[in-house]
């Protein structure tokens, strides 16, 4: 019992080292901002008409099969975003009032996006123009891009034996042959536009600004906004409505990202990996010094 | 110290028993759904979904039952960090539990992932290492120690091994066993590093998905959580298992060290609750105790789960009562599982459109590792030293192999 | 504005020879926009026709009904009699021939000899390969040896009609002659396909047309057929395809739905597999005059996988799905709660509590317990 305070001592002494790293790396975690060069959409609710066109042009520049899964073949009528649907108009109607809206639904690509910050290698990543982009090569299908996702937009090819994750990719094979995303190029009201995120929410406000009470905020009553500016440490794709963003299924979310709450912690337990190796250090010497003493003993090992 | 006195045996004895072939019934219904969910894939197999892409099989195969493996390190931390050598017989069949539970909740994540034939990619492909990850660094982790723990396991089969016929076997316990016995402090010590990291990490995991989990669990608090809670599961394991492999196995029970651990285990219950409530009280999520629901009927249970059992072990008289402490190291493994169930599942919440019970192929397999599980702990502390104080039946056989 | 001859333009009256080349170019320009050619075409073919040259056509009958050329008689734009004088030069066709017999075939030989390399083969009817082709025998040869013999000499070679294409009506099953189409029988050569029953004959004068002016065959797909009639299903293009997307469906014939004119699908209308022009090219310029225009499903005649196989009321898969007339909602429920998981998982969870708390009594009153109520890990 002699070693007992020492080693006691010492074990505090490395969680407390590796506490404090926890505080300063806290601090440390800087807050992403969009690359220079971001891109993405803006979608607006008062300009779209439900035609779905996005949809089927939106299959077609990504090699998407129809979904009839839920019509007995004869449409294609997806319920949500899924393993072959990477956009989808959805409705919301209020039932006590004529309210009504729809709502286009795809990838935000986000500023600061859970997704990247669960994938494991990489396989989901902010490359060009800050667009959340899939590296099937390095995914191995553990699904934790989908736990983390706010907007529940990735999806998983659950029928499939060598599955893979499915989401909007802003059209990227597309841009990089100087057409513009698919939804985008059919969309018959420029309900949906594609610029740097820069120009849409200069114009995203311009159009708040020059029609008073056209537009709404998150939650009733609260003063018109532009969605994706801010929430979750914004997006890349934006949204304008009618209705307030709250009914259109959209999250409150946080002004900083989940993911930099998550990085600030791991990077503070693990920054150059310091920490570990410190309190390794430690319990390595322990150990060896009571299993010595106690194998002398006569103990097993 | 007196480990002098706690040699590990075989107990010998046949491995086919009664409830053996019970378990290998369910073992084989458990491969049988491993087979199915290969075969149809995981939309067919599983009753997962996209709301809902973990269920059982991250809940609790590999996020609990990890934590149930946990009590190799929980009692490696007394005996050798802490120097409490009176611990020492629990630390072999707590090791080799680990090592158990661990393997099969890594063949729980070869089960669950999509395309497990890419995994080796994680640890290989150094330069997409995504340090952020909590995933990732659980998986580094598991995958580490998985390994350490089966080298902190082998010198019980190294040596019987050493100590049998020529052959191959005995090659392999005389030309590793040295370096293993060298290089053990250090593989030790990376046992306690390890499972520091990533059950904290497994908490970490729940907080990148931000308000879909209740804010009564989503707290930045929640690997100091998930490590106190898997300490104390650890704890409570280990006297689930001593006391269970004594009844089944007729040992003379290890009841003075068991008591010792019921009382090791009370600071780790009340740091737990204790910090739940602080942390729920600090946030300001009081309020929703004003309009009580599902989910705070479900925060309390778990909360009266792990203080229970803290209080019938405050009383020595208790603790040394086999029934009582049998039953509080119930309760605490019934508090450990319900608190990752329900961080992973209940509480997650993707939307209220979501609805997710495991299907009959993940229950099947997931009991399925179960029995596997029970069953090659049973062949372990029969064929190769383990446990401490053979029935007095083997108790001769035991003493000519040590 | 021709109206003082100073113009430049041609004059209002003018000779016989300008008449002629007037009533060409509206002939011409009426043929080349019904079966969908450009204008500048249709100029191209009216030139060709004021210039006399016309292509030769020679047009075999064999295993079939002759709905086809009855089809293309009741042609208004052009009329038949434009179609045969004007257009082409029709040098053989068993139908419409005042000769028979062997001064019939003579004129086979002749145009044969006279335009060979140049003349379209136009074949109507299916051909019979059963026993060395015996079944269809015309003076005496076999109609795979007519054929042959036709088609070794021709320009462009046009099967007509589902028979001609790939059997039709006659390879329907037992198919006891051995029924095949022109391009089973010609291997190796191109064979344009109009398959129809009948065949539509704007799909059929202008791919001939076509071959007449520029001397080509328009784009065809991998059965064969001009891409500009067979490009799309008659679903993409169908007057009834809002019912369909809003899922109002004539349920049974003579039903509300059906005197509404409602969606056929579920009738069987094989519309969504069928490749076809007919929902926009009606037959003989008569409004509706088409299976949906008149109340009754697509047969699909087109297509060799439906028509005189595929029962006439069984439903079709739809090649390409489209959105329907609905929305998702914002959260559309997904997943569900096995009953049988449910209950084992119950049985499990009371199991094991049961076994535990069994156990930890037994462990209360002795220590010795000698049963192995071992259950968890």
């Amino acid at each position: 019992m002699t070693l007992d305070r020492r080693s006691l001592l010492t074990g505090a002494a490395a969680t407390a080292a590796a506490a404090i790293a926890v505080k300063t790396g806290g601090a440390e975690a800087a807050v992403k901002t969009a690359p220079a060069d971001a891109v993405g959409l803006m979608y607006d609710t008062t300009l779209c008409i439900g035609c779905k066109t996005c949809v089927v042009a939106c299959r077609e520049a990504n090699n998407k099969k129809p979904d009839t899964s839920n019509s007995n073949g004869l449409w294609d009528a997806p319920l949500d975003l899924n393993g072959q649907t990477k956009t989808i108009i959805k409705l919301y109607k209020d039932s006590d009032s004529p309210e009504r809206s729809y709502f286009k639904t795809q990838c935000m690509h986000c500023v600061d996006p859970a997704c990247v910050g669960a994938c494991m290698i990489g396989a989901l990543q902010k490359r060009e123009k800050g667009i959340v982009t899939y590296k099937q090569e390095y995914c191995s299908g553990c699904r934790y891009c989908q736990v983390a996702c706010p907007f529940e937009i990735p999806k998983f090819e659950w029928e499939s034996k060598a599955p893979l994750m499915v989401k909007c990719e802003l059209c990227n094979h597309r841009l990089a042959e100087g057409k513009l995303p698919g939804c985008v190029e059919v969309c018959p009201r420029h309900a949906v536009i594609y610029g740097t995120r820069e120009a849409l929410l200069a114009e995203a406000k311009k159009r708040i600004a020059d029609h008073p009470g056209r537009y709404r905020g998150y939650k009733d009553g609260d003063p018109p906004r532009v969605f994706g500016e801010t929430d979750g440490g914004g997006t890349q794709c934006l949204v304008l409505s009618h209705v307030p963003y709250e009914k259109l299924g959209l999250p409150a979310l946080d002004e900083t990202s989940q993911a930099n709450a998550t990085r600030s912690i791991q990077h503070g337990i693990y920054k150059g990996f310091i920490a570990p190796i410190a309190l390794y250090a430690v319990l390595g010497a322990v150990v060896f010094r009571n299993k010595r003493a106690q194998d002398n003993d006569g103990g097993a090992a | 110290m007196s480990a002098v006195l706690h040699r590990p045996a075989p107990l010998g004895g046949p491995v086919v028993t009664k409830g053996a072939r019970v378990l290998v019934v369910l073992a084989a219904l458990g491969v049988a759904a491993m087979v199915t969910r290969f075969a149809v894939g995981l939309g067919g197999a599983t009753a997962l979904n996209d709301g809902y892409p973990w269920g059982l099989w991250i809940a609790f195969d590999v996020v609990t039952g990890t934590a149930l493996g946990c009590g190799g390190y929980a009692v490696a931390l007394l005996v050798y960090v802490l120097n409490k050598g009176e611990f020492h017989p629990a630390v072999r069949p707590a090791l080799l539990t680990g090592a158990l539970g661990y393997s099969l909740a890594a063949v729980s994540i070869l089960l669950d992932v999509g395309r497990p034939w890419l995994l080796h990619r994680v640890p290989l492909y150094v330069s997409h290492w995504n340090t952020s990850s909590a995933l990732f660094e659980v998986a580094l982790c598991v995958m580490t120690y998985v390994a350490v723990l089966w080298i902190e396991v082998s010198p019980s089969f190294l040596d019987s091994w050493r100590k049998g016929p020529a052959g191959l076997k005995r090659t392999l316990g005389e030309s590793f066993l040295p370096v293993v016995e060298k290089a053990l402090p250090f593989v030790i010590a990376l046992g306690l590093l390890l499972p520091t990291m990533h059950q904290s990490s497994l908490g970490t995991l729940m907080l990148l998905s931000g308000k879909k989990l209740h804010a009564l669990w989503s707290t930045p608090l929640l690997p100091l959580l998930f490590l106190i809670s898997s300490l104390a599961m650890g704890y409570a394991v280990v006297i689930f298992e001593s006391t269970l492999s004594s009844v089944a196995f007729k040992r003379p029970r290890e009841g003075k060290m068991l008591a010792a651990l019921g009382k090791v285990v009370v600071p780790f219950l009340w740091a737990w609750a204790g910090i739940r409530l602080v942390d729920v009280v600090l946030r300001g999520k009081l309020a929703f105790f004003a309009k009580p629901d599902g989910y705070v009927l479900l925060f309390l249970v778990e909360i009266a789960l792990i203080v229970v059992p803290a209080v019938m072990l405050a009383s020595p008289e208790r603790r040394a009562d086999a029934g009582a402490l049998f039953r509080a190291a119930i309760l605490m493994i019934l508090a450990g599982t319900l608190y990752r169930i329900d961080t992973f599942i209940v509480a997650f919440r993707p939307g209220a459109q979501y609805a997710y019970f495991p299907s009959l192929a993940e229950i099947l397999a997931t009991v399925g590792i179960v029995a596997i599980e029970i069953l090659a702990y049973v062949w372990f502390v029969k064929r190769f030293p383990i446990l401490t104080g053979a029935a007095p039946a083997h108790a001769a056989a035991a003493s000519q192999v040590r | 504005m021709y109206l003082d001859g100073t113009s430049g333009l041609e004059p209002l009256h003018v000779d016989d020879e300008g008449q002629n080349r007037r009533d060409f170019v509206k002939v011409a320009l009426l043929a080349g926009a019904a079966v969908g050619l450009p204008a500048a075409l249709s100029a191209q073919i009216a030139e060709a026709a004021v210039k006399g040259v016309k292509p030769s056509v020679i047009w075999l009958h064999f295993q079939e009904c002759t709905g086809c050329t009855e089809s293309l008689l009741r042609t208004s734009h052009p009329d038949v009699a434009e179609l045969i004088l004007d257009l082409i030069s029709l040098d053989y066709h068993e139908t419409l021939f005042a000769a028979a017999g062997h001064q019939a075939e003579d004129a086979l030989k002749k145009a044969m000899k006279e335009h060979e390399g140049k003349y379209v083969l136009v074949v109507e009817g299916a051909i019979p390969q059963k026993e060395n082709g015996i079944y269809c025998q015309i003076g005496g040869r076999t109609a795979v040896d007519i054929l042959n013999d036709v088609a070794g000499k021709a320009g462009a070679i046009i099967a007509i009609g589902s028979c001609a294409s790939w059997g039709g009506i006659p390879s329907a099953d037992p198919n006891p002659t051995g029924a095949t189409g022109a391009p089973m029988i010609l291997k190796g050569k191109t064979v344009v396909t109009i398959p129809g029953c009948p065949a539509n004959p704007y799909n059929f004068l202008g791919t001939v047309l076509q071959f007449a002016t520029l001397g080509t065959l328009p784009a065809l797909d991998e059965k064969g057929r001009p891409k500009f009639a067979y490009g799309r299903t008659i679903h993409e293009h169908c007057p009834r395809r809002a019912h369909f997307d809003a899922g109002r469906f004539v349920q049974k014939f003579g039903d509300e739905g059906h005197r509404q004119g409602w969606c056929l699908y579920k009738t069987g209308c094989k519309g969504p597999a069928t490749h076809a022009n007919c929902s926009v090219q009606h037959f003989g310029e008569v409004p509706d005059a088409w299976p949906i225009g008149v109340g009754h499903p697509c047969f699909g005649c087109t297509e060799q996988a439906l028509a005189f196989r595929k029962p006439l009321h069984d439903t079709v898969d739809i090649e390409r799905p489209t959105p329907p007339d609905t929305y998702a909602p914002l959260h559309a429920p997904m997943g569900k709660v096995a009953p049988v998981a449910t209950g084992v998982a119950g049985l499990i969870g009371g199991a094991l509590l049961g076994a535990g708390w069994a156990a930890s009594k037994k462990l209360g009153t002795t220590e010795e317990a000698s049963k192995e109520p071992r259950k968890e890990a």
